[in-house]
């Protein structure tokens, strides 16, 4: 008797850190799965959907981080839904202190917005980082192809925003002034002459010039990612801070990486606590420093921690 | 030249009329469309030119805009 009740014990700890949640109801768990960047194969969602009416009772949830949840599932079945979801084809995700599933906007294959491959970047921190233990709290990172920033970048621990850097060819100009009209953040005005004046300080990287003009003479001349870091949501939420600027998307894991043995190394002995705290009480500039030292030429000068947002007005601290 | 007025029009309706208009003339001519201020002026130019089209030149008459425009390749 005693040998069969350990055979059922469930460790909610391990499961919780394999994507299985604890319900309400009795013996119920909501199964989460790894949906990197939000795309989904049309074969697998047709998998998904199977299992979802065998053990679900034919409901699934889109998580607010782009990742289809099984709801309702008996704890008894969590292996036959494993295996049936094909391990190899569509994985469970992961919660707990880890990096979890990378977020990421539709990419810019089709949305004309796009200035960087999103989805791949998401695909390959999935790849190489998803499941880090971080020792300390959850740690999220999500990419936005251009400044729209759709994913709301500055609200994970790393957010990654698309970012072009245009260079006019003077000779190229016909003078049409379309980028002038199409610059809504007043950095690109037209002259007495009919040339364009950039004025950098009020460029936002979007590429709305290079994008409209019509003889090629805005060109890019820095392409790669703006990097926010420190931000979070939930009970006390942070807006993270300028990092990096133009940093290119093959060196991202690295960067990632960077910021994660930073985190690592100076969170040590404070328990359950986010990045973004950890730099405020570290001071920016200690991370600043860190990432300086391996990344030359897309850490920023300076900057100022992570921003709390007084959700609660009265209560910030 | 044909010109086309798109004013009062929104995105992405003036976009497809833009679009549709081009489909009745021959690769090479010049049109016209009048845009108003905003979003059009700034998204109308830029997807046309991402169907192969060439911008010619915009200008400003009376608070709304007249792009001209060849026709690309189909």
């Amino acid at each position: 008797m005693s040998d069969e009740k350990k055979s059922t014990a469930i460790d909610l700890k391990n499961l919780k850190a394999g994507g299985f949640i604890k319900e309400r109801g009795k013996d119920l768990f909501t199964v989460r799965l790894r949906v990197p960047g939000g795309r989904l194969p049309v074969g697998r969602l047709k998998k998904i959907a199977e299992v979802a009416e065998k053990y679900g009772q034919g409901m699934v949830h889109l998580s607010v981080r782009q990742s289809v949840e099984l709801i309702n599932i008996n704890f008894k079945d969590f292996d036959a839904v494993v295996a049936e979801l094909g391990e190899g084809t569509q994985k469970v995700a992961s919660c707990g202190a880890r990096v979890r599933v990378p977020t990421a906007c539709g990419g810019c294959e089709y949305n004309p917005n796009g200035l960087v491959d999103t989805q791949k970047s998401a695909l390959e921190v999935d790849e190489k980082l998803f499941g880090t233990p971080t020792g300390h709290h959850k740690f999220k990172v999500g990419f936005a192809g251009c400044p729209f920033d759709c994913p709301k970048s500055a609200t994970n621990d790393v957010g990654f925003q698309g970012a072009i850097w245009p260079v006019l060819e003077q000779d190229d100009c016909i003078g049409c002034g379309l980028c002038a009209k199409s610059c809504t953040e007043g950095a690109i005005a037209m002259d007495d002459a009919k040339r364009p004046v950039f004025t950098g300080d009020n460029c936002l990287y979007c590429g709305d010039c290079v994008k409209v003009c019509p003889t090629e003479a805005w060109k890019t001349e820095k392409k790669g990612y703006t990097v926010r870091i420190g931000g979070k949501w939930g009970r006390r939420p942070l807006v993270g801070t300028l990092f990096a600027e133009f940093l290119p998307e093959d060196r991202v894991v690295d960067f990632i990486t960077a910021v994660l043995d930073w985190y690592k190394e100076k969170a040590e002995g404070e328990g359950r606590i986010r990045l973004g705290d950890v730099i405020r009480a570290e001071g920016a500039a200690a991370l600043l420093g860190h990432l300086r030292e391996r990344f030359p030429g897309f850490v920023v000068d300076a900057t100022i921690p992570p921003q709390a947002i007084a959700t609660q007005i009265g209560k910030e601290r | 030249m044909t010109t086309v007025d798109l004013r009062g029009v929104t995105c992405p309706t003036n976009f497809v009329k833009a679009k549709l208009a081009l489909e009745m003339v021959d690769t090479g001519a010049v049109i016209e469309f009048l845009l108003d201020d905003g979003e059009p002026v700034k998204n109308v130019p830029r997807s046309l030119k991402a169907e192969g089209h060439k911008l010619l030149g915009l200008k400003e008459t009376d608070g709304y805009y007249v792009l001209t425009l060849e026709k690309g390749e189909e």
